[in-house]
């Protein structure tokens, strides 16, 4: 187990957050939401998912700056690839109204059944798709 | 007082990603490679994440949110044809990628153009899907 102490410790922390926002706000943390919110200017209740944005990029900031070797790896993906992932992930999470922190992290624990087919199917879907990388 | 809330949230959530190395797209294909050279690690961080919160969240929906004055939470049930296709689309991305939307923005602290790339195009297909009339958003 103990190689997996990080995995935990990032887990728990995860858990932690999102737990934090159900209590004080009343709201999941779905991220792909927040994201998409924030594109859409009319909404008026936006001020919690910039600072939530924020604090997201500011604790990388903070990591980078205090322990920089989390950062040690390459994005090896091609720039085309990045471009095409970006629109899939984009568009897909819109379609089905959620990503791993909405749809697995939030949504599994709530037992709902839509959260639970999501994260089933995406993680299914990206299974094959590396499957299919690791082939080709 | 909700905005410092949100900071703190998303400051933590982020260590959480960064700790666990869920923002390294090597180790996340890793993960999603099952029949090739299976790295099961990042398993612990879903598994702790949703262990942590289904024992908090019944409690917390029992109390009623602090700063706010009701929950905001979709109670649908429906599977519809939406919730497939748009998740087999984002498990294609994430596959492709080994990113999805909360990495993707932690990772703009490396200043890589790719990582630049990816999140401008995510903006773009959220944007796109919110502009078109085929697939309506259900919530």
């Amino acid at each position: 187990m103990s190689q997996f102490v990080n995995q935990l410790i990032g887990g728990i922390v995860i858990g932690i957050s999102s737990s934090m926002m159900l209590y004080f706000l009343g709201r999941i943390t779905g991220i792909s939401g927040i994201c998409a919110n924030i594109l859409n200017l009319k909404f008026k209740d936006n001020d919690w998912r910039i600072f939530f944005i924020l604090g997201l990029i500011l604790g990388g900031f903070f990591m980078k700056y205090f322990n920089p070797s989390y950062f040690n790896f390459e994005i090896k993906g091609s720039a085309f690839q990045m471009i095409f992932a970006g629109l899939l992930v984009g568009f897909g999470t819109r379609l089905g109204s959620g990503c791993t922190s909405g749809r697995g992290v939030c949504g599994i624990p709530r037992l709902s059944k839509r959260s639970i087919i999501a994260t089933l199917i995406f993680m299914f879907s990206g299974i094959v798709t590396v499957t299919l990388m690791r082939l080709i | 007082m909700r905005n410092i809330i949100s900071l703190i949230s998303g400051f933590i959530f982020s260590l959480g990603l960064i700790i666990s190395q869920m923002i390294n797209p090597e180790k996340v294909q890793g993960f999603l490679d099952v029949f090739g050279s299976w790295d099961v690690s990042l398993m612990f961080v879903m598994g702790a994440a949703v262990g942590i919160n289904l024992v908090l969240f019944p409690v917390i929906i029992k109390r009623g949110p602090c700063l706010n004055d009701h929950f905001t939470l979709s109670l649908s049930s429906k599977v519809d044809l939406n919730l497939l296709l748009g998740s087999i689309l984002f498990g294609v991305g994430w596959g492709v990628s080994g990113i999805c939307p909360g990495p993707a923005l932690v990772n703009l602290v490396k200043f890589d153009s790719k990582m630049v790339l990816f999140v401008s195009s995510m903006f773009f297909g959220m944007l796109v899907f919110s502009k078109q009339n085929f697939f309506k958003e259900n919530i």
